[in-house]
C-alpha cells in the first residue's frame, strides 16, 4: 500500500513538472497559434437543402500522406456544404483498395469517388458499383480508364501533360541535364510524369529511383547522383516532401543544380521564396476532392455532368517565386 | 508428439497418442488445452463488437466481403503457422505471392503460351524459392529470420527489376484475352453464391488448406515431426526425426500457398503491380500468433491461424463498416495482437496447471 502511495506522488510530481515546462516554454512565433489565425470560418452548416446522401471516397493513399490529406479536406468541405455524409477509406495496395470499394458498395452509398492508380485491380469493382446504380467519379489518377470503367467524370491532372509542361519550363530556363527522382517504384503516374518531361525537354533526363518511405536513403541517393555527375543542372522531384530533401542533398554534394518539384507544401513555399527551388507544379488537390463531391451532388440533384466526356483538369499550374506569396495563407491552413 | 523419450513439450491432445492422453478428462479441460481457444474467444468478442458498432456488418453482402478479406490472409497463414510450429520464420512470404503472380503472367504473355503453362512454370519457380529458403537454412545454420530477410529483399528487387526489364513498365501486361485464362480464373478467382452470400473461391482454397494442414498435424507422422522439430530440434534428431527434411518441406509448403495466392491475384485482376506484397508477411505471422502459435515453436494449430485470419478480416472490414477513420486500423491490429497473445498465454498456463 505504502509503495502505491509513493508511486502516485511521484507521478503527480512528474506531471506538474511537465505542465510547468510547457507553460514556461511558450513560443511567440509559429506553432498552433499562428495556424488558428488563418482558419476559415464557415461553421460547416449545410446550405444545400437536399436530403442527406452518403458519398464514399476510396484512394490509393499510403499512411500519413500530406497530399491526400488536402484532397480529403476539400471533399469534406464540399460535403459539409452539400449536406453529404462523407466516408473515406484508403489503401496503397490495389487489391486492398478494391476490397474497400466493395465494402462501400455493401453499405449502399449514394455516390462513389475512387482513384485508379492501379486500374487493373479496380476494374471489376468499379464495374460492380456502376451496375449497382452508384454514380462513380474518378479523381487524380486514371484519366485513361475512367470512361471505359463507366465513371461519369474524371477530375485530375493528366500526368503526361503535366510532365510536358515541366519539360517546356525547363527549356525556358535553359537547362541541359536533369534527373527525375521517382519515389514510388511501381507507380504508373510517376513514370508518365518523367516520360512527359523527357519528351518536351531539349536536354537529357535520367530517372533515379529512390525509396520514398526512407528519407535519409532518398537524400544519399540524390547526393551520390549529383556527386558523380557535376554537369546535372536540374533535379525534378515528384512530391513536395522530397524537394526539401533534394535541396539538402544538393548542398552537401556542392552541386549547382536547380531543384524543381511537383506539388506544394509549406516547405516548398519557403523554398520558392528563398530561391532554393525554381518552380513547383501544382495540381490543386483541394480542388480534386471538393469538385468530386460537388459534381456527384450535382449529378444526384440535377443529373449534371461536367467535362463533356473528357477529363476535367485541375493542373498543371506552374508556381514560381512570384506566385508563392499569394498562396502563403492557403498553404498554411492546409488547403493548397 | 514423437516418442515419449524426447524433450519436446506435449503437443495438442489427439486421442490416438501418448499415455497421459489415456486419462479421461472433462470436456472443459480438453477445450482449455487447445491452442486456438484464446483466438476463438477473441473472434467472438470482435464479432459481437462490430455487430453493434457497424450497421451493415451482419448483412450477407458484408459477410462475403469479410470472408474474402480473411481468406486472402488465411491461405498464407496456414502454412506460416505450420512453419512456426516447426520453429522457423519466413519474412519473404508477402513478396513471394507477388513474385508468383508476376512469373505466371509474364511467362504466358512473353511466350504467347496458354495461360496454364505460365501457371505451371510459376508453381515450379515458387516452389524453388521455398526450397531455396529451406536449403539455405539447414546448410548455413543461420537463423531463418536472417535468411528469409535476405530472400525478402532479393525478391522485392527481382519483382521490380524483372517487370521493368520485360514489360517495360511497373505492372505486367493484361493477359485476360489469352487462351486458358477463363478456366484458370474459374479455379483461382471465381465466386459462387451460397444462400444469398457471395463467396469467392479463395474461401474454398482456404478451408481446404486448413483441413489438410490439420490432418497433417494431428494424424500423420509428418505432423509429429513438425511438432518435434519445433519443440527441440536436437532432441528430435536424437530420436530419429528427419529435422532438415521436415523444415525444407515446411518452406516448400509455404511456397505452395504463395503460389495459390499469387495465381488468385493474377486471375482476379488480370495484371499485377510489381511493387505489392511488401509488409503482408507480418499479417500472416500475426494471424498465426493470434491463433495460438508460439514464437519459440513446438506449439500451435492450423485452425487457430484461420481464426486469426478471420479476426483480421473482421477488423479490417469492420472499421470501414463502422465508418471510422482508416488511420486507426493499424493501432487496433497491434492492440489486438497483444491482447490475443496475452490471452493465449494465460489460457495455456491455466491449462498446464490443471493437467
Amino acid at each position: 500500500m505504502a509503495r502505491a502511495h509513493r508511486g502516485v506522488r511521484i507521478a503527480g510530481a512528474v506531471l506538474a513538472a511537465v505542465l510547468g515546462t510547457t507553460l514556461a516554454g511558450c513560443s511567440s512565433t509559429g506553432g498552433k497559434q499562428a495556424e488558428e489565425g488563418s482558419g476559415d470560418k464557415s461553421g460547416g452548416r449545410s446550405a444545400a437543402g437536399t436530403p442527406e446522401w452518403t458519398f464514399a471516397m476510396v484512394t490509393h493513399s499510403g499512411d500519413g500522406d500530406t497530399f491526400w490529406d488536402i484532397v480529403k479536406t476539400g471533399a469534406e468541405k464540399a460535403a459539409a456544404k452539400d449536406n453529404i455524409k462523407f466516408l473515406y477509406a484508403r489503401h496503397d495496395e490495389g487489391q486492398q483498395q478494391a476490397e474497400l470499394v466493395q465494402s462501400m458498395i455493401d453499405q449502399k452509398v449514394d455516390g462513389l469517388i475512387v482513384t485508379l492508380a492501379k486500374p487493373q485491380a479496380m476494374k471489376d469493382v468499379v464495374g460492380k458499383a456502376v451496375k449497382a446504380g452508384i454514380p462513380v467519379i474518378t479523381v487524380n489518377s486514371g484519366s485513361a480508364d475512367s470512361k471505359e470503367f463507366g465513371a461519369i467524370t474524371h477530375i485530375g491532372q493528366d500526368e503526361t501533360i503535366a510532365g510536358e509542361a515541366v519539360g517546356e519550363e525547363l527549356n525556358k530556363r535553359g537547362k541541359k541535364k536533369a534527373i527525375c527522382v521517382l519515389h514510388e517504384q511501381g507507380n504508373v503516374g510517376h513514370e508518365e510524369r518523367c516520360d512527359g518531361a523527357r519528351s518536351t525537354f531539349d536536354g537529357t533526363m535520367e530517372n533515379l529511383y529512390v525509396e520514398g518511405t526512407n528519407m535519409p536513403e532518398v537524400q544519399s541517393a540524390i547526393e551520390a547522383e549529383l556527386q558523380s555527375d557535376q554537369s546535372v543542372d536540374t533535379v525534378l522531384t515528384l512530391g513536395a516532401p522530397f524537394a526539401a530533401t533534394a535541396v539538402k542533398a544538393k548542398e552537401s554534394a556542392g552541386s549547382k543544380a536547380e531543384i524543381n518539384t511537383f506539388d506544394l507544401n509549406p516547405a516548398v513555399l519557403k523554398g520558392l521564396e528563398k530561391k532554393e527551388l525554381g518552380f513547383a507544379v501544382d495540381q490543386q488537390p483541394y480542388l480534386q476532392g471538393y469538385q468530386a463531391v460537388d459534381l456527384l451532388w450535382l449529378y444526384r440533384y440535377n443529373a449534371d455532368v461536367l467535362g463533356g466526356g473528357r477529363p476535367v483538369l485541375t493542373g498543371p499550374q506552374i508556381i514560381g517565386r512570384e506566385d508563392a506569396g499569394k498562396l502563403k495563407s492557403y498553404i498554411e491552413r492546409k488547403t493548397r | 508428439m514423437s516418442a515419449p523419450a524426447t524433450a519436446a513439450p506435449p503437443a495438442p491432445p489427439s486421442p490416438a497418442k501418448a499415455d497421459e492422453r489415456l486419462v479421461r478428462r472433462s470436456l472443459p479441460r480438453k477445450l482449455l488445452g487447445r491452442p486456438e481457444l484464446g483466438a476463438v474467444v477473441g473472434a467472438v468478442a470482435v464479432f459481437v463488437f462490430f455487430a453493434f458498432a457497424a450497421d451493415n456488418f451482419l448483412e450477407p453482402a458484408a459477410l462475403g466481403t469479410v470472408l474474402y478479406a480473411s481468406s486472402t490472409i488465411g491461405i498464407m497463414a496456414v502454412p506460416v503457422a505450420l512453419l512456426m510450429i516447426g520453429g522457423e520464420f519466413d519474412l519473404s512470404t508477402g513478396v513471394m505471392v507477388t513474385s508468383s503472380a508476376l512469373v505466371s503472367s509474364m511467362f504466358s504473355y512473353q511466350m504467347s503460351a496458354n495461360v496454364w503453362v505460365g501457371v505451371g512454370v510459376s508453381l515450379v519457380v515458387t516452389l524453388a524459392i521455398g526450397f531455396f529458403n529451406g536449403l539455405m537454412l539447414v546448410r548455413t545454420k543461420l537463423p531463418s529470420f536472417i535468411i528469409t530477410l535476405g530472400t525478402f529483399l532479393m525478391l522485392t528487387g527481382l519483382n521490380l527489376g524483372f517487370t521493368k526489364l520485360i514489360s517495360g513498365g511497373v505492372s505486367t501486361d493484361a493477359i485476360g484475352d489469352m487462351e486458358g485464362f477463363e478456366s484458370a480464373r474459374t479455379v483461382f478467382a471465381s465466386h459462387f453464391r451460397l444462400g444469398g452470400v457471395r463467396l469467392e473461391s479463395t474461401v474454398l482454397w482456404w478451408l481446404a488448406l486448413v483441413v489438410l494442414a490439420t490432418w497433417i498435424l494431428l494424424r500423420t507422422r509428418a505432423g509429429n515431426w513438425i511438432f518435434a522439430a519445433g519443440g527441440g530440434a536436437d532432441a528430435a534428431r536424437a530420436v530419429g526425426v528427419p529435422v532438415n527434411r521436415t523444415k525444407i518441406g515446411l518452406y516448400t509448403g509455404v511456397a505452395f500457398a504463395a503460389w495459390v495466392s499469387g495465381q488468385h491475384l493474377l486471375f482476379r485482376f488480370d495484371a499485377v503491380q510489381s511493387g505489392e506484397g511488401v509488409g503482408n508477411e507480418f499479417l500472416y505471422i500475426i494471424a498465426a500468433v493470434i491463433g495460438g502459435c508460439l514464437m519459440t515453436g513446438g506449439y500451435g494449430s492450423a485452425i487457430g491461424s484461420a481464426i486469426g485470419a478471420l479476426i483480421f478480416g473482421m477488423t479490417s472490414r469492420g472499421i470501414v463498416y463502422a465508418q471510422w477513420e482508416a488511420d486507426w486500423f493499424k493501432f487496433f491490429l497491434g492492440a489486438m495482437l497483444l491482447l490475443a497473445t496475452l490471452l493465449n498465454a494465460w489460457v495455456r498456463k491455466r491449462a498446464e496447471a490443471t493437467k
